[in-house]
């Protein structure tokens, strides 16, 4: 690949940088290039570096994070060491996971204008530059608004117009779509497509829902242990530990590439399909097991200050389903869960757990029924050590000592008991919000949002920790975005919008339905949803599996 | 089928982008409140206060957007109503002018000499109580002159039009601004966090330790993802002003502002002659101009859209200007009736000069309404 040769110029240029807080390092000798109005992927475990990497090319590392960096970065010729972010705004737009965390005015026209402000822009030159990045991303609606009064899709893409007013040359993104729902990723993902192309921009994009940006990506950077690979998005795909589901069938199927898109991967299944058919997928317990419901919520109904978020739902649920929460950001999906759980508002309606009302108890005997991790998991953390925070829950719970700390134990091994949790990774921070939830024993078990920040194998330890609560009896419900994890997780499905419930079923049939929520791989091998389904399929001799039938 | 009689055929006025409201400068409207504060401060008499709260509102009604603190004037309505009622509390407990017509009398109680003077309990008067409420409605109506000035005028948009050398005081505001909500809504959602732990414990030190320090946490972290993105867009680029004249600047900026309030405390104060508290305040405000004037050239930031001040601006000012007109000139002609006197008691007459200045004052009802003519 010429493009990643060390020889040529580059817009984004990485030499022999390397990169350590204190003792740990980071980066590892990386060296790569990219050429002007390249779309680049940056994959990696979480805890990779990821961030550090995207960082350093604005230099908000290490003039934020300190620690010592060695080495030369240069982004359209000029060396970023030795600048202050605020010298390379005109030359790098850094854009975070969170918008509102770095907005600094409230409306969007303004906060459009802030770089061409602090870059002395001249007024008449500084509203044509506006205007044409609102025509750009499609704000032309929103323009006047207030930043409050925008959707997560179009407060992210003002957040990247904000970056690009300067005329940059790189645009750095970090996780830009995770906390979005895929109609709002995509929005997002389409715009720095067209940017790529109108502008010449090179954008370098960190993203763990790979199924969404692969296919937007002209290359792709794994960073993993320090070390770049760079390459192909298909080649660095294949040796990557983190992959999206079509590049994993791809590997499992022997396919060539391996194939980074639905369509690719759609002419090379024809040999797959042909070998599982005749087959199914192995057991999935979709059947409502018998027995009393556990939850019972009638009329449900939420108001917010002037909007109705939950508008009478009726739910019924029983110990051991797997229920997913779908719908898009705003359909009411976290009121309703805080309503069931009794701590949140609930205008109207009813909800019972076991037979009582969540609502009505007091706190200490709310949690006993039903249990909730909110979405910020953080939020219910608030010991200096894991060990502290554990003996916190139990004394919370008044359970015996020791508890909280056998039910992490159970979920995660290796955490280390005098970690502070917030240092925790976001996959061991979550497990212990969840065993902190735990130790009171709740039947009814209620997750807002908890993939965000996981990667794949993260994802898929989750969607096994669930699965295993839901055996021993819980029910499980879990609100999320995330159609990968849908598919590994949930056996019933709920669809949300504008408050009202507009499908719910059996996860396969609902999700097979719908082209917003097809899993990759049912998109690929219809019928099938999940990439270990299909392995185990291939790997079973073929007789005795259509029973099911 | 009957023909629909006179159906409504006028064109909506439909509007592809919204478009931007035409109202006044966020400096006229500060400046036409506080000319009408200063008309309340110049007097005391019932009619003229209430005239100018109306006129306040009426201006607010005509011309407020539909922004999120376009609620504050009756809020702050709110608060004036409560200075009234706590000036009357403090007069009915504490004294202060007297008369001879008694309303009814509290237990009193001999306070020792050193607080000679208070007295607590005794007689409440009517004259008293009529005084004191002239006092709390005098300073109620300030109170609303503030809240119309920012239900029209956010805050923020006046910050928007300091002048440049201001303008990293003016982005620490905005910034102050839009944190105080996220730590309210972050206090909230620890409050509701801390619920589904079930612990209700009250006592201060669980609460700093389950609610404060998180929220402290997290309003640690926003502030460095703020400082990292503001830095990441340019924010405190290096502007190359030389140290001396930032230093010149500085010192020209606070000697103004000392001497301003050097000047405004010599001119309140009786005791300095009014020649030299003029030449103080004068003398400050030019060390103020200065500073900002010179500072202002050197800042290499430039403004997206300012707001300009225009003829209606002006106007709005003007009529302003004119309810302080009015009262001076009444205080000329006929000043017992701006400061009207509850001893004997009497019904207040009205100033006409003043109560004709504070109409004027309700032009801007007409000049700058919120919503066109003629879609109602």
């Amino acid at each position: 690949m010429s493009a990643f040769e060390n020889t040529g110029t580059g817009q984004v240029r990485f030499d022999h940088v390397t990169f350590a807080y204190e003792t740990r390092p980071i980066l590892d000798d990386v060296t790569f290039a990219l050429p002007e109005g390249e779309f680049c992927l940056l994959v990696g475990p979480t805890g990779a570096g990821k961030s550090t990497l995207l960082k350093a090319v604005n230099g908000l590392v290490p003039h934020f994070t300190g620690g010592t960096i060695r080495g030369r970065i240069t982004v359209a010729g000029r060396d970023v060491r030795g600048s202050t972010p605020a010298d390379l705004a005109d030359l790098v737009g850094y854009v975070g996971q969170d918008p509102l965390a770095g907005f600094v005015t409230d409306d969007v026209e303004l906060e459009l204008a802030y770089t061409a402000e602090q870059l002395g822009l001249d007024p008449a030159a500084m509203r044509k530059r506006v205007t044409e990045i609102v025509d750009l991303l499609g704000l032309a609606d929103v323009r006047h608004r207030t930043l409050a009064t925008l959707s997560s899709g179009q407060r992210q893409r003002v957040a990247i117009g904000a970056a690009l007013v300067a005329g940059p040359a790189a645009l750095v993104l970090d996780e830009p779509t995770s906390a979005l729902d895929p109609t709002a990723a995509d929005e997002v993902l389409s715009a720095l497509h067209r940017l790529v192309h109108d502008l010449g921009v090179t954008v370098l994009l960190a993203e763990h829902r790979l199924e969404r940006v692969a296919q937007y990506a002209d290359s792709a950077l794994l960073l993993n242990g320090g070390k770049v690979t760079a390459g192909p998005v298909g080649a660095v795909l294949a040796v990557s530990p983190v992959a999206p589901p079509v590049v994993e069938l791809g590997r499992l199927a022997g396919w060539p590439g391996p194939p980074v898109t639905i369509r690719e991967a759609r002419r090379h299944a024809a040999g797959l399909r042909a070998a599982l058919t005749g087959r199914s997928p192995a057991a999935r317990s979709e059947a409502v097991p018998p027995g009393p419901p556990l939850l019972e919520a009638q009329g449900v109904t939420v108001d917010h200050p002037g909007v109705r978020a939950v508008n009478g739902i009726d739910l019924a649920a029983a110990r051991g389903e797997r229920i997913a929460l779908m719908g898009r950001n705003g359909s009411g999906k976290s009121s309703l869960l805080w309503a069931l759980q009794g701590t949140g508002r609930r205008s109207g309606g009813r909800v019972a757990v076991n037979g009582a009302d969540p609502a009505s108890r007091r706190p200490g005997e709310r949690r006993t029924l039903a249990g909730l991790v909110p979405a910020e998991p953080a939020d219910l953390l608030y010991a200096e050590t894991v060990a502290a925070e554990c003996a916190g829950a139990d004394d919370d719970g008044r359970a015996p000592r020791g508890t909280c700390a056998k039910i992490l134990a159970d979920l995660v091994e290796d955490v280390d008991d005098a970690t502070h949790p917030r240092d925790l990774s976001e996959g061991q921070r979550l497990a212990l919000a969840l065993a902190v939830t735990l130790t009171a024993a709740p039947p009814l078990l209620l997750l807002d949002e908890p993939t965000r920040g996981l990667d794949y194998p993260g994802k898929a330890a989750l969607a096994d920790r669930l699965g295993r609560l839901a055996e021993a009896g819980h029910c499980v419900v879990v609100s999320t975005h995330d159609v990968e994890f849908c598919a590994e997780f949930a056996s019933r499905v709920v669809i949300l919008s504008d408050g009202e419930v507009v499908a719910d079923g059996p996860a396969g049939r609902i999700v097979a339905a719908s082209p917003m929520f097809a899993p990759q791989v049912d998109k690929i091998l219809p019928g099938w949803f999940t990439v270990r389904q299909v392995a185990e399929a291939l790997g079973e001799s073929g007789t005795g599996d259509d029973e099911r039938h | 089928m009957s023909v629909p009689a006179r159906a409504p055929v006028r064109p909506t006025a439909t509007h592809p982008a919204p478009a931007r409201r035409r109202t006044a400068h966020p400096v006229a409207w500060w400046g036409w409140a506080l000319l009408l504060a200063t008309t309340a401060g110049r007097t005391a008499n019932p009619w003229l206060l209430l005239l100018i709260v109306a006129v306040a509102g009426l201006v607010v009604t005509f011309c407020r957007g539909d922004e999120p603190w376009s609620g504050a004037y009756r809020v702050f309505l709110l608060i004036g109503l409560t200075a009234v009622a706590v000036r009357m509390a403090f007069y009915i407990v504490f004294g202060g002018s007297d008369g001879p017509t008694v309303l009814f009398s509290l237990p009193s109680t001999t306070l020792p000499d050193w607080a000679a003077g208070f007295r607590l309990g005794g007689n409440v008067t009517a004259e008293g109580a009529l005084a004191a409420a002239y006092d709390g409605l005098r300073l109620a109506t300030l109170l609303v002159c503030v809240g119309a000035a920012n239900a029209l005028a956010s805050p923020r948009r006046l910050l928007r039009s300091v002048p440049a050398a201001l303008y990293e005081v003016s982005v620490a505001v905005v910034v102050a601004l839009s944190v105080a909500p996220q730590l309210v809504a972050g206090v909230g959602r620890v409050r509701r966090a801390r619920a589904l732990r079930g612990n209700t414990n009250r006592s201060p030190a669980n609460l700093m330790r389950t609610v404060a320090a998180p929220v402290l946490h997290d309003a640690l972290d926003r502030s460095l993802a703020l400082a990292a993105a503001m830095a990441s867009r340019g924010y405190g680029r290096a502007a190359g002003i030389p140290a001396p004249a930032r230093r010149a600047t500085g010192a020209a900026l606070l000697f103004g502002l000392l001497g301003l309030c050097a000047g405004a405390y010599a001119l309140l104060g009786a005791a300095t002659p009014a020649p030299v508290a003029w030449t103080l305040l004068a003398a400050g405000a030019a060390a103020a101009v200065f500073g900002i004037a010179f500072a202002s050239k050197r800042v290499p930031h430039t403004r997206y859209r300012p707001d300009r001040f225009g003829p209606l601006d002006w106007a709005v000012l003007a009529s302003g200007a004119a309810a302080v007109v009015g009262t001076v000139l009444s205080g000329l002609t006929d000043s017992a009736a701006l400061w009207p006197a509850t001893n004997p008691l009497a019904v207040p007459d009205l100033p006409l000069w003043a109560a004709a200045g504070v109409l004027l004052a309700a032009a801007p009802a007409a000049l700058v309404p919120s919503t066109p003519k003629g879609t109602t």
